[in-house]
């Protein structure tokens, strides 16, 4: 009877799971159909938004490029143009060797004793040394939208400089048993990010050390108050806040991507003097941070030459700018100068009294009417093994093809390097330098093994994991955390899990793109993720409506991209359509568009959201050009090249303006406007008539002294996608 | 066709040969998966070549060997588990069917399904719009 009962009694609990009226077999037949129905739904939500991805990666870094392009061509004007001609005097000063100033000069020079705070200031004051309290008030007034006065900025930034110039190019850390440290990667400007991680996490102390990783700047709003922050804490707590070098921190890179807009947007009369100082401050950046001699941690990466020792022993804020050759060092005190290094970087991090004025020093031994005589290298030209077997020609000839160049700048004659043979020497220590760090702050890790130069971004290398593991090998390291790629759940591994990606700015794309995480680390030095998302509204969203809202967003930007390309594109698709018909193949226009645009993506695959309709497998061109629906303002301009030039070079005729304006107003002179086109259509190789250049200065309202806002001329400019709004 | 992708899930972190196969239009089960995986896979490495997959995936395609779910089809199924015939279902008892049923749902995939597919006021689920909503589009 007991078992009897036993065994109706599991029946009945089967029949409970399922349902009592529906036959066991059916309903899972049913869930079998629902369940394959929803996972191919997810597998296609997945591939679009690899495809987005994709989209918004591949723009970002063709405007990399296109901004090393643009610094390279502005080099080869220094070494070849004559030393009269005009252009080459409007971007000489980006060159010029500026250091031959003391130390002391310069501290008068960024002093903020003479700037007053009015009583009507309502930011907060700072008082120094600064304290914790100091800093977390300056958190809360940041919450709270204010901005601090540039008095407290200079101050802030100038003891920073101080600090900065006695820390080692490798910051070591210690895990020990009573401290977790933080690590964070790329915040760009944004604020809420930076925020977001201190409400989860707590402010850094000594309690709670950080590592920030690098790119504190550019993109998003908030640069500045991010770095005021970052650098408040590091005053506070020297030991415990570490700060990496990002290729961000860089003036020739924030030209481009906004910092330098946002300085002087927020401060019109200091701004000049902030961005300076922030130069130095930049250069000044550590390159590097180990844990427990066992994790490395940098902003890019590494190539097959890194070599910690080197690394630790150069002379880091001779690289202002990470994209510009080293400024020379006079190889007669190159000796002595080493020695000094050496000494310095072995240092644990201590305080050394005297190393501040040694350097100082063997900068005035230098002749202050040094000439660089020597071609300025582009970032692609460092010899893979330690001897040289390049020529210059070769090495030219390489740079002008990465350039986009023919040889229609003539003949050009061999370098005045091979008849100094000392100064020769000193060349190739840069030169080996130079790589390494431009390899630490630009490189992106690949599946595959090898290393090769990283021609996507223009800087640094691919590595592959063979190289991780030689390297972190040499040096007897076991992970390495870098930042510098925007992954979507704000972490990724690779390599073997010898590599990992953290990257702290969430949406950076757009909203709903991607999560930003931190990663909280312990003696084990095992690392543990948290992950976040700010978001400006509390709705959840779903993954289809967040891929959908990513998506329409790069598809904005896409169709952008392809407008300001438009009489490219018809060109090259009537070379597939002889008579004229109108219509092109389905798969020439995609080859058409990528040979185009040169973006790397899947245009099949993209084809159902950017051509609405096709016949018989055709696409009609001219129709689907005229249904991206951008609109461009309505000018009175005779020229309609000079409009797509504009719009095809948004960002570097950006840069140049902002590079031409040497104080920093903002302003230029319709002599300035000119000398800017001349040197653009120098660049893209195109003619670009003075009449042209006249008539589109005309169509701008001018301010009475006949000078340009650049701020107001670039928006004017801005395309406008009508689309937007549906 | 092929090299989109290739150049997809080039540079990117290894994405799952199912993710790739649905994302061609092919509806394959479970077994099927697997079936396809034991045949292109490079010994237990857990990597398919491109090499080895591109032929088979040809076939596949050509063959139309994992044809999509008819929509009627897929609506019957959801009545099937609707046995009142209510016209939505409840949060828990799909649940209880995704993830104890044929190819079940991990807790993950569960949560995303849930995420997507409830009424979020009436914490229902009403399937027949949800069909509607989700098919797929006219692709390449």
């Amino acid at each position: 009877m007991g078992c009897g009962m036993g065994k109706s009694k599991l029946q009945l609990k089967k029949c409970e799971r399922v349902s009592l009226s529906v036959p066991a077999a059916t309903a899972i037949r049913a869930a079998l159909l629902i369940q394959r129905w929803y996972r191919q739904y997810v597998a296609r939500l997945e591939m679009r938004r690899r495809c987005t991805w994709n989209i918004f990666q591949s723009i970002e870094y063709a405007g990399e490029q296109d901004q090393i392009k643009l610094y390279n061509f502005f080099g080869f004007l220094m070494d070849h143009f004559t030393p009269a001609s005009s252009e080459r005097n409007l971007i000489s000063h980006i060159f010029r060797e500026n250091e031959i100033c003391r130390d002391t000069e310069w501290e008068r020079y960024f002093c903020y004793k003479d700037i007053e705070v009015p009583d009507s200031y309502t930011g907060p004051h700072l008082t120094f040394p600064m304290t914790f309290c100091g800093v977390s008030k300056l958190v809360e007034a940041f919450k709270h939208k204010q901005q601090l006065h540039a008095r407290y900025v200079l101050q802030l930034l100038g003891e920073t400089w101080r600090l900065l110039r006695i820390l080692p190019n490798i910051n070591q850390v210690s895990a020990c048993h009573t401290k977790e440290i933080t690590i964070c990667g790329d915040l760009h400007g944004h604020l809420e990010d930076l925020l977001l991680i201190f409400y989860k996490n707590g402010l850094p102390s000594s309690e709670k050390p950080y590592v920030f990783n690098g790119d504190f700047v550019d993109r998003g709003k908030n640069s500045l108050e991010i770095l005021l922050i970052l650098f408040g804490f590091l005053l506070v707590y020297p030991n415990d806040v570490h700060l990496n070098r990002g290729n961000h921190e860089d003036h020739i890179v924030n030209l481009r991507y906004g910092f330098t807009k946002e300085v002087l947007g927020k401060y019109r009369m200091h701004g000049k003097k902030i961005l300076k100082l922030l130069q130095k401050i930049f250069s000044w950046l550590p390159l590097a941070t180990v844990i427990d001699h066992k994790v490395l941690i940098v902003h890019g990466g590494i190539s097959d030459t890194t070599d910690l020792n080197t690394i630790a022993r150069v002379d880091r804020h001779k690289y202002v700018s990470v994209l510009r050759p080293p400024k020379p060092t006079h190889h007669a005190v190159n000796g002595s100068k080493t020695q000094m290094m050496n000494n310095r970087n072995r240092e644990a991090g201590g305080l050394v009294e005297g190393r501040r004025r040694v350097c100082s020093l063997t900068y005035h031994s230098s002749a202050p009417a040094y000439k660089h005589n020597l071609p300025r290298r582009s970032l692609h030209n460092q010899p893979t093994s330690s001897q040289l077997n390049w020529s210059v020609e070769e090495e030219l000839k390489r740079r002008r093809r990465q350039a986009g160049f023919d040889q229609s700048y003539g003949e050009l004659t061999k370098s005045d390097s091979d008849s100094d043979p000392e100064s020769g020497e000193t060349t190739e220590t840069d030169e080996h330098e130079w790589k390494q760090i431009v390899d630490m702050l630009w490189s992106d890790p690949m599946p595959q093994n090898g290393c090769s130069p990283n021609e996507v971004r223009g800087g640094g290398c691919y590595w592959g994991p063979d190289v991780s593991e030689e390297v972190l090998g040499k040096h007897n390291l076991q992970l390495l955390i870098r930042s510098h790629e925007c992954k979507q759940e704000g972490y990724e591994f690779c390599h073997n899990r010898r590599v990992l990606t953290i990257f702290s700015a969430s949406n950076y794309y757009e909203v709903g793109s991607n999560r930003g995480a931190y990663i909280r680390m312990g003696p084990d030095l095992v690392p543990h993720f948290i992950q976040y998302q700010a978001s400006r509204t509390s709705r959840e969203f779903t993954l289809r409506q967040s891929i959908g809202w990513t998506e329409r967003s790069a598809l904005r930007a896409l169709k952008e991209q392809l407008f300001v390309h438009k009489s490219d594109l018809i060109s090259a698709f009537h070379e597939f359509d002889p008579n004229n018909t109108g219509l092109i193949s389905l798969s020439h226009w995609a080859s058409v568009t990528e040979k185009v645009l040169n973006l790397g993506l899947p245009w099949r695959v993209l084809r159902p959201q950017l051509v609405s309709s096709t016949r018989y497998g055709m696409v009609d061109y001219h129709q689907w050009i005229r249904e991206l629906s951008i609109t461009e303002p309505k000018l009175e301009i005779s020229d309609n090249s000079i409009l797509e030039t504009m719009y095809k070079n948004h960002s570097n005729l950006e840069t140049i303006f902002r590079i031409i304006d040497t104080d920093h107003s903002g302003l230029i002179s319709f002599e300035e406007f000119r000398q800017t086109w001349k040197l653009l259509s120098s660049h893209l190789k195109t003619e670009i008539s003075d009449k042209a250049i006249a008539d589109l200065a005309q169509s701008i309202d001018f301010n009475k002294d006949g000078s340009i806002d650049i701020n107001e001329f670039m928006e004017a400019f801005r395309l406008v996608d009508l689309s937007a709004h549906s | 066709m092929m090299p989109l992708v290739h150049r997809l899930i080039f540079w990117e972190t290894p994405v799952e040969i199912g993710t790739i196969i649905y994302s061609l239009g092919c509806f394959p089960t479970q077994a099927d998966l697997h079936d396809f995986t034991a045949e292109v896979e490079e010994g237990h490495t857990g990597y398919i070549h491109l090499d080895k997959f591109l032929p088979v995936m040809t076939k596949v395609l050509l063959e139309n060997k994992y044809p999509p779910i008819p929509e009627d089809l897929l609506l019957q199924a959801f009545e099937v588990l609707d046995k009142e015939k209510k016209g939505y279902l409840e949060p828990e008892d799909l649940t209880k069917y995704m993830t104890q049923e044929g190819d079940v749902f991990t807790q993950e995939e569960m949560d995303e399904m849930l995420t997507a597919l409830v009424d979020h006021e009436k914490n229902l689920i009403y399937y027949k719009d949800l069909i509607n909503l989700l098919t797929i589009d006219p692709d390449m």
